[in-house]
């Protein structure tokens, strides 16, 4: 297999008629990585202030058959969610993402809701989970997988329910990029995720709930 | 994929008369236009992206070597593993090393053109491996035991009475007669029956839009959540990317992902665009224990630093074939191997010979809709005049096509002649076909009058005329 | 001071000489009511896409040094075709890359070639035509105008203007009619298709006239018209525009057919 990527290489090497870089040229290479420069941002988001963003990620994510729930502050959490279920004639039994920042919500408030802490399993009907960001150019929320935050959680229930924050609300992809960097190492996965689940390939008519969830709700913090 | 390119003409004509393709392909052509026109209306930065995405592709594709090495060291940096293969068959054997090394007995697979190109499901049930295809498009053809005919949509060649007759044959499990006359219901079948394959398939295979040199990560994007169910659930994920997948940075694949989704299906952005990086952590509670990325060249690097380097930029988003008459007449089948379409007529002939593919780059009328649709800029019309070239260079093109053009050149370069035996032609032409304008049947040109009228000329040449009134214009002492 | 009128030289092209030369004398008339001074180099043919097309380049470099020649002098280049003219812009001088003598003068004819309507709009500044036709009109982008040339707007701007004349817009106007040069005869029965599909959107407006800036569109369009027994008069555009209608019938049709309304297939 050395010798595969040996001969590849040197092919690469021969066509663009070169041998292997230079060290200065390496440098420049590699320090274009490190700096990791946007390229263009659209301006549809930028250019808006934070509760204007907060609008359009909303209707972006509306444009694609997510719902989402505006709730004044942490205390309002369980009751959205116990309303989504009852609206959506839903059972009250959930898998919710051990993700510690769900943990701060009155869940005592409901107490009917059934909510197991774990990984989630085919049986799951409803997901609850967390967020790391929401993109408003596209409605885009951005999950990451953690020991906490299990990523079948957001494919495998038909319902899945993210719990965001206003202020985890971004303009582009870059500012998340950015936040992600700050925040920790490149985790095993990240999704974007653009509404529920749907496919067209069946004469091209939209379908939702392919293979993944088949409602994406999002309940948004506003305080 | 045994290749039938060479037969395109048959294909061809097999594909104008097949009812129920035309009807999918009438579909086709009013929806993807019209969604993508009325998705970039309202990004106006969308022509800029196009241009800064092309830019970071000829970027990365100038330093190949080094952005690739640095993919495999942050890859391998994360507990990953690169391989790379120069053939289709290093690529196979790699993978079935690794299904092996699991004792794998299933594998699921996300939509990916080069497992395609590889022929890698028949290779793997040959080695007593069962691969099942999650992509619904995917799946449907994969029970059908047909090749896709479009790369993002590969089922866009049937209606839905078929896939139902489809999932009756083979869901026999289920009830007979329970109702399958909507999608909705056939989605919903597709998704019980292949959450189990999900949940007990020991190894996920997935293509890769990008790789990530920054990072070693790969990224994947899908509607339907297939390729995550693919590579979360099992005990390795294993990527399928040619070489030319690479871009350097997160920010890099963002700006191209602007373009990606739009220029495909008219979506702002896919519903999962997904983000590996190596297997699961330590810490872990979900996620693959092993990653692996599959390079593969089959080509790319000789395509490197000729006339055909461009084509590498592809990102396989469709926007050519979506627009193609001539794919929207014939369908994806007709093309005869893994890439239709415009993309497919450039590519084709690096990957499997000129012999073989060499119709596809000659079906074409180079009307240039592809090249004004693509993302990347690329220049389809001009590569596929460049195979058009190495053909004639080859002697390759048909005998008389070369004879005839021959005889035509001579004329065309003999302003003299060529204007004494056009006046010839016209003159009899005009004669024979005054009464009626036209003439239902000529000889030596069934071609075209099989199917339309060859209008008479006028009778006269232009130059001709044009010498008269000169002379009649000097009178008669001029 | 007077100014001499501009030069122009008629890139007359093959399908025009050989088929229509009205077209070709339309394009003169509607220049010469422009203000310019037109002529007609013998020393030329065709602009040589058969054989760039079939990738015989060693043909095509040959035809268009031809061409060059021909054509050095004039202020302008004009022909009554987007995709000949477009060949000798966009193609012409990448034929030359590696002759930079030739590769310059090539640039210097590239820069003053036009496609007639465009030429008329963009360059002369031509606000309106002086002609009639009585009829609705529906117009065909050929390709290369269309994508190499970005002729789109001119001529319908010019027809807008025309008395009598009704303009309707044809639903995918922009997509290939089939023609495609060699193309319609190495796939007849794919060129065929698109040809019928091009046929039916026509016929689908209702309307009486086609129009088009390309005689390879024209006779293909034409062809496939008639054949299907659609009354649908085909005509260049050019002809509308310099008022010659009365001179030629209708392309593919006759005098008679178009006097009595017959159109027998």
């Amino acid at each position: 297999m050395a010798e595969a990527r040996d001969q590849i290489l040197e092919g690469l090497r021969k066509a663009l008629k070169r041998g292997a870089l230079p060290a200065e040229k390496e440098a420049e290479l590699t320090a274009r990585l490190a700096a990791h420069r946007p390229n263009l941002i659209p301006a549809r988001a930028t250019r808006l202030d934070h509760a204007g963003r907060i609008n359009l990620f909303i209707e972006m994510a509306e444009e694609v058959q997510t719902t989402v729930v505006r709730v004044k502050s942490n205390a309002d959490v369980p009751a959205a969610i116990a309303d989504y279920l009852a609206t959506n004639n839903l059972p009250s039994r959930l898998v919710m993402t051990p993700d510690p920042t769900l943990d701060d919500f009155p869940w005592e408030t409901r107490p009917l809701l059934e909510i197991r802490r774990g990984r989630a399993g085919d049986g799951d009907l409803i997901g609850v989970t967390g967020g790391f960001a929401g993109i408003a150019e596209t409605g885009t929320l951005m999950l990451i997988s953690g020991p906490l935050t299990p990523t079948r959680n957001n494919f495998l229930p038909d319902h899945h329910i993210c719990v965001m924050r206003s202020d985890q609300i971004v303009a582009s992809y870059e500012e998340a990029w950015g936040r992600l960097r700050a925040h920790t190492d490149m985790p095993r996965t990240v999704n974007f995720i653009t509404g529920p689940s749907r496919t067209g390939d069946i004469e091209q008519r939209l379908e939702l709930g392919a293979h993944g969830p088949r409602r994406l709700h999002i309940v948004l913090i506003e305080g | 994929m045994e290749a039938t390119s060479h037969n395109f003409k048959t294909n061809a004509q097999k594909a104008l008369g097949d009812p129920n393709l035309q009807k999918a392909l009438g579909k086709m052509r009013e929806g993807f236009p019209a969604r993508r026109l009325a998705t970039i209306a309202r990004l106006p930065e969308f022509e800029a992206l196009r241009d800064q995405g092309k830019a970071i592709k000829d970027h990365t594709l100038e330093h190949l070597d080094y952005y690739l090495e640095t993919f495999e060291r942050n890859v391998t940096a994360r507990g990953g593993h690169v391989h790379w293969c120069r053939t289709p068959g290093e690529a196979r054997e790699t993978v079935l090393a690794i299904c092996r090394a699991l004792e794998a007995k299933m594998v699921t697979k996300g939509k990916t053109m080069i497992a395609e190109e590889i022929a890698l499901n028949e290779y793997l049930e040959e080695n007593g491996i069962t691969p099942v295809e999650t992509d619904l498009g995917e799946y449907i053809i994969q029970l059908r035991n047909e090749p896709p005919s479009h790369i993002i949509a590969p089922a866009i060649h049937l209606v839905k009475e078929q896939v139902a007759e489809t999932f009756r044959a083979v869901h026999t499990q289920l009830d007979p007669n329970r109702r399958l006359d909507e999608a909705r219901q056939m989605c919903d079948e597709a998704r019980t029956v292949l959450r189990q394959k999900f949940l007990a398939a020991d190894v996920g295979i997935t293509g890769a839009n990008f790789l990530i040199a920054e990072t070693g990560s790969s990224i994947i994007v899908t509607n339907e959540g297939n390729g995550d169910l693919t590579q979360t659930l099992t005990k390795a994920h294993i990527v399928l990317a040619s070489l030319e997948k690479v871009v350097p940075t997160l920010e890099d694949a963002s700006t191209i992902l602007r373009l990606l989704a739009r220029s495909a299906t008219g979506q702002e952005f896919s519903t999962y665009t997904t983000v590996s990086t190596g297997p699961r952590r330590p810490e872990d509670t979900d996620g693959p224990g092993e990653y692996h990325v599959i390079l593969l060249d089959n080509g790319r690097s000789s395509m490197l630093g000729t006339e055909f380097q461009d084509m590498l930029r592809c990102i396989r988003c469709s926007a050519c074939m979506n627009h193609c008459p001539v794919y929207a007449t014939v369908g994806g089948h007709a093309y005869g191997w893994v890439y239709p379409g415009p993309m497919g007529a450039v590519l084709t002939p690096q990957l499997i010979g000129l012999e073989e593919a060499g119709h596809l780059p000659n079906a074409s009328t180079f009307c240039g809709r592809c090249e004004s649709v693509c993302p990347m800029k690329i220049p389809l019309p001009k590569m596929m005049r460049h195979w058009r070239e190495r053909e004639y260079d080859r002697h390759a093109s048909p005998p008389r096509w070369r004879v005839g053009l021959a005889i035509w050149a001579y004329f065309a370069r003999r302003p003299a002649l060529y204007h004494h035996a056009s006046a010839l032609a016209s003159g009899l032409l005009g004669f024979w076909g005054s009464a009626r304008g036209r003439f239902r049947t000529l000889p030596l040109a069934s071609g075209w009058t099989g199917g339309r009228d060859m209008p008479a000329p006028e009778g006269r040449t232009f130059h001709a005329l044009w010498q008269e009134r000169r002379r009649n214009a000097r009178g008669p002492h001029g | 001071m007077s100014e001499s009128p501009v030069r122009v030289g008629l890139f007359v092209t093959c399908l025009v000489d050989l088929y229509r030369p009205t077209v070709g004398f339309a394009a003169v008339k509607l220049l010469e009511e422009a203000g310019c001074h037109v002529e007609v180099p013998m020393a030329q043919t065709c602009c040589g896409q058969p054989a760039y097309n079939s990738g015989a380049k060693a043909s095509a470099r040959a035809i268009a040094r031809d061409v060059i020649a021909a054509f050095e002098g004039f202020d302008y280049v004009v022909a009554p075709s987007g995709s000949c003219a477009g060949m000798l812009r966009e193609h012409y001088p990448t034929l030359f890359s590696d002759e930079p003598d030739v590769f310059q003068r090539a640039q210097h004819l590239a820069k003053r070639v036009y496609e007639l309507t465009s030429f008329l709009t963009d360059v002369m500044k031509l606000e309106r035509v002086a002609a009639h036709y009585d009829g609705t009109v529906t117009y065909h982008d050929s390709c290369s105008g269309l994508r190499e040339l970005g002729v789109k707007a001119q001529p319908r701007k010019l027809l807008k203007d025309v008395e009598g004349l009704t303009l309707k817009e044809l639903p995918g106007a922009e997509i290939c009619c089939g023609f495609g040069g060699t193309f319609c005869i190495k796939y007849p029965k794919i060129s065929e298709r698109m040809a019928s599909d091009k046929a039916l959107d026509i016929a689908a407006t209702g309307a009486d006239t086609l129009l088009a800036g390309d005689m390879g569109c024209l006779l293909n369009m034409a062809g496939k018209l008639t054949r299907l027994g659609k009354p649908v008069r085909v005509r260049h555009v050019a002809e509308v525009l310099a008022d010659m209608t009365a001179s030629v019938p209708p392309i593919g049709s006759s005098f008679k057919e178009t006097r009595d309304g017959s159109h027998q297939p």
